[in-house]
Parts: structure tokens; sequence; C-alpha cells
């Protein structure tokens, strides 16, 4: 059996992983993957602690959060696609429109 | 070590280097085939906590649909390359030691809070799928209705955004 806190602290490193990812990265894309990353890592906890507890709440949000991820990338990419049009790159330093 | 322990830890080996590749990539393809890794990894990961449902969902939602959606996008766009503009060394690592230190105080404080969890570990033997259906159709059935609506208007916005202009 392995225990909760191990996925906790893995679903914890995967989102920091995250975070940096979205501040570091430049490419619209990829920052949006990140976002994706953070989801799952909080997915990860989610599960765990549904096991933990015998409950079975957690899962359902689970299916929940993929849900409004789906929404979220469907939107998302329109977006993105969107800015590539208009602008005509996908670098988030070169949309700087309200940038003072 | 126990057997559940060594998948764990490949898993989640996995899992991690998946993540780290994500940010090393120069390219967004590689970066999406990156991120699908981390999915199937986690996937895995729910196998082994005894979520199936949940793991099937993984795959077949993330791994499949939503990172079609980026790959399809990536190829659309035709993104190249990313360029490196401006990102100053001097703020990238007091960046690398906070986005540590996050995940070391989320990580210390969950654990923290869950040691009471800890004693009542269940043995995770319960099949999964007909409690969540339950849950789904009975407690929470009209949450997941409203997800209905939530998709609709996903798929409005998505069309009006990327449809072309008529000039």
């Amino acid at each position: 059996m392995v225990p909760t806190s191990y996925y906790v602290i893995l679903s914890a490193i995967l989102f920091g992983l995250g975070v940096f990812a979205f501040i570091f990265k430049r490419n619209i894309i990829t920052i949006f993957m990140s976002i994706e990353l953070m989801l799952n890592a909080v997915n990860l906890a989610f599960v765990a602690f549904s096991q933990a507890l015998g409950k079975l709440d957690g899962q359902v949000f689970v299916l929940f959060v993929i849900v409004v991820a789906a929404a979220e990338a469907a939107v998302g990419l329109g977006i993105i696609i969107l800015i590539a049009r208009n602008r005509q790159t996908l670098n988030v330093e070169r949309v700087d429109l309200l940038k003072l | 070590m126990t057997a559940p322990l060594v998948v764990f830890f490949l898993l989640a080996a996995l899992a991690v280097i998946g993540a780290v590749s994500l940010i090393l990539q120069k390219h967004p393809i590689h970066s999406a085939l990156s991120l699908i890794v981390v999915m199937i990894a986690l996937a895995g990961l729910y196998l082994l906590l005894g979520a199936e449902f949940v793991a099937a969902v993984q795959i077949i939602v993330y791994g499949g649909a939503i990172m079609v959606l980026f790959v399809f996008v990536i190829m659309l766009l035709n993104a190249g390359v990313e360029e490196h503009t401006s990102i100053s060394k001097m703020a990238g690592a007091p960046g690398l030691l906070l986005v540590v230190a996050l995940a070391g105080l989320v990580a210390a404080t969950i654990v923290r809070s869950s040691d009471s969890i800890e004693t009542t570990l269940q043995t995770g033997e319960m099949s999964s799928t007909p409690g969540i259906s339950n849950m789904i159709f009975k407690d929470f059935v009209y949450p997941f209705e409203l997800t209905s609506f939530l998709i609709l208007v996903a798929v409005l916005g998505a069309t009006v955004l990327a449809q072309r202009e008529k000039s």
C-alpha cells in the first residue's frame, strides 16, 4: 500500500513544475499546456484523498474538473487562433497591447 | 519494497520526467508529446489508486481528445521553435527557488493535514465505477446537467471566436 502522502507530494511537485512552465515559457500554446498540467496535478490529489477517505466524492469532482478542462481547452485554443491571426505571433512577449 | 510501491515510483518518475521535458523542450509539439506522457503516467497512478473509471476517462478525454486538439492547433498555426526573448537570468534563479518553495509549502501543508487520514487508510478494494455513477446521477445530478450547458456555451464560444470574419 502506497502512503497517501507520497501521492500528495508528487501532486505538489507536478503543480510546481506547472507553475514554473506557466511563468517561464514564452509560447502561448505551451503556457496553455502548463495549465493543463496543473489541473492534472490537482486531480491526482483529489483521487488520492478520495481513496484515503474511502469516499467517491473526490473522483466525481475529478470528472467535473476534466469536463471543465475540455471546455476551457476549446475556448482557449479558439482565443489562441484569434491571437495568432491578428498578431502573427505566438510569443506572449509580443502580445503587449495593454502594456504602457 | 512491495510491488505497488515499485510501480508508484516508476510512474511517478515517468510523470516528473515528462513534466520536466515539457519545460525543457523548445518546440511546442515536443512539449505536447511530453504532456501526453505525463497524462498516461497519471492514468496508471489512478489505476493504482483503484479508480478505474477516472483512469479510463483520463486517457480518453485528456490523452485523446484534449491533446489531439492541442496538436491540431499547433499544426494549424504552424508553430515553430519558441523564440527566446529577454527572460533575465537574475529573475530566473529566484523564480526557480520560489517555485520549489511553493511546491514544498503545498506538500507540507497537505501532508500535515492528511496525517489524521493516514490512520484510517482504506484498502482500496471497492469497485468505484457503480458508486461513481450512483453519485453522478443522484447526488450530483444538477451539477452534471449544468456541465452540459457549459459544454454547449464552450462550443458556441469556440465557434464564434475561431470563425473567419466576413469582410
